[in-house]
């Protein structure tokens, strides 16, 4: 299950996580973010101990969209280090998604 | 790419079905249940244009209507019900020139199909302008349904004149203090009944023969710049949103070269049936249909789809 994130958590889940993680920013009324939905569930299980897979709801987050300057959604940005390192704007297929974070995965390992 | 594959050991379909809008769905509902194990392929946008619709107030038996994500996920049900088998994953090759067919699924999976059912629909179009792609996320949308809470109590723009502008232009009223809806004609092409919802909605205002040049912004959109056709006079707009609305294209572009299509890439079907150029190729939906592209019809070519395969099989005994 990709884990649900929020205002509250957001600092702690995403920002100072050791390993990249790719927030699906997502609300119940768009249509393209539930059609990439089953997709972000498989990445997160695929990607379990490499990176991690969350989603935030933007209606109920606000604070953070706002911050991040979400204005189109499905939007999913990827982070590494509490920084956006990567960013994916409307629906992609799974594949896409995959080659994104694993870039950063890479980038992020040989930097390590 | 496609020949590097190896085929021998790829799995081998009796009808594989590519999209899965309401076209791809009913072709499965119905080659299911004839038997015929359709496996079916969910493409880049699962679920087709209805996803990014709210209220389907025209497809009969919903007097009520029914929102179009709501709509789909019923369409599934109905078809996996009887078993298709609906894959994630995009159709990316293929090729027609000799049974059966080869398909490659995200540009890795082989696959062998003794028929085809075109169902790919067709994508939201852009203008095609440089900061247009740029500020793309950056409030610049081609979907109203999932962007315009973004813009609430701000001032937008749509563009368009068809059905989908006039339902956009009215759902964005929901959000936004304003929205400016820019046509390049006098006149909307637009069933009358959304026209006037929207001419009668003081939210919206619509700016006449006018066309966007170009959209303004360094980090995020702050306006547009237009021109009347008519006057040719050219002026600056103030907008934190932009909307396009302009109407769709097929997504036939994997089937160039194989499959007969119009100059715009609809594909050429019948007449009076699905078939396209190549015997056990099939064609439903919008990725043939640029006249009615509604639900109801791309449902009832989706349908004709699977009756003209089913067919097909029993005639040439496949």
């Amino acid at each position: 299950m990709a884990l649900a994130v929020t205002d509250k958590t957001f600092k702690t889940e995403v920002l100072e996580s050791d390993v990249p993680v790719l927030v699906d920013f997502w609300a119940a009324w768009c249509g393209p973010c539930l059609m990439i939905a089953p997709a972000v569930e498989q990445l997160a299980n695929e990607y379990k101990g490499k990176a991690k897979v969350v989603k935030l709801n933007v209606d109920e987050n606000q604070y953070v969209s706002g911050q991040f300057g979400i204005r189109s959604i499905p939007t999913l940005l990827i982070f590494h280090k509490g920084r956006v390192v990567d960013q994916l704007i409307g629906a992609a297929p799974k594949k896409k998604m995959a080659a994104h974070l694993d870039k950063v995965i890479e980038k992020a390992a040989s930097a390590a | 790419m496609i020949n590097e594959l190896d085929f021998e050991a790829a799995e081998r379909l009796k009808v594989a079905i590519i999209g899965t809008g309401p076209a791809g769905l009913t072709a499965a509902l119905y080659a299911a249940r004839a038997n015929l194990s359709p496996v079916v392929f969910e493409g880049p946008e699962p679920g087709g244009q209805l996803m990014t619709t709210t209220d389907v107030e025209n497809f009969p038996g919903f007097p009520e209507g029914i929102m179009g994500p709501d709509m789909m996920q019923r369409f599934r049900d109905q078809a996996t019900r009887f078993g298709a088998d609906l894959r994630w994953g995009m159709v990316t090759e293929v090729d027609l020139s000799a049974r059966p067919f080869k398909l490659v699924v995200d540009e890795e999976m082989p696959f062998l199909a003794e028929t085809v059912i075109v169902s790919t629909g067709a994508s939201a179009m852009y203008l095609g302008l440089e900061n247009e792609l740029r500020l793309r996320g950056y409030g610049v949308s081609a979907c109203a349904t999932c962007d315009g809470a973004f813009f609430k109590n701000q001032e937008i723009a749509i563009v368009g004149g068809g059905d989908t502008a006039m339902e956009e232009a009215q759902y964005l009223t929901r959000h936004a203090a304003k929205v400016y809806l820019i046509h390049r004609r006098d006149s909307f092409r637009a069933s009358k009944i959304m026209q006037q919802r929207v001419l009668e909605n003081p939210k919206i205002q619509v700016i006449w023969n006018t066309v966007v040049e170009d959209v303004l912004g360094e980090k995020e959109v702050t306006g547009l710049a237009l021109k009347n056709v008519r006057t040719g006079e050219t002026s600056t707009l103030t907008v934190t949103g932009f909307f396009v609305a302009i109407g769709h294209k097929p997504n036939t572009e994997v089937f160039k070269g194989q499959l007969e299509m119009d100059a715009t890439g609809y594909l050429k079907t019948g007449p009076s049936n699905t078939a396209t150029n190549i015997p056990g190729v099939f064609a439903c939906g919008d990725a043939q249909d640029h006249v009615y592209r509604q639900a109801i019809t791309a449902a009832g070519t989706g349908c004709m789809a699977a009756i003209d395969v089913e067919r097909w099989l029993a005639e040439n005994n496949a």
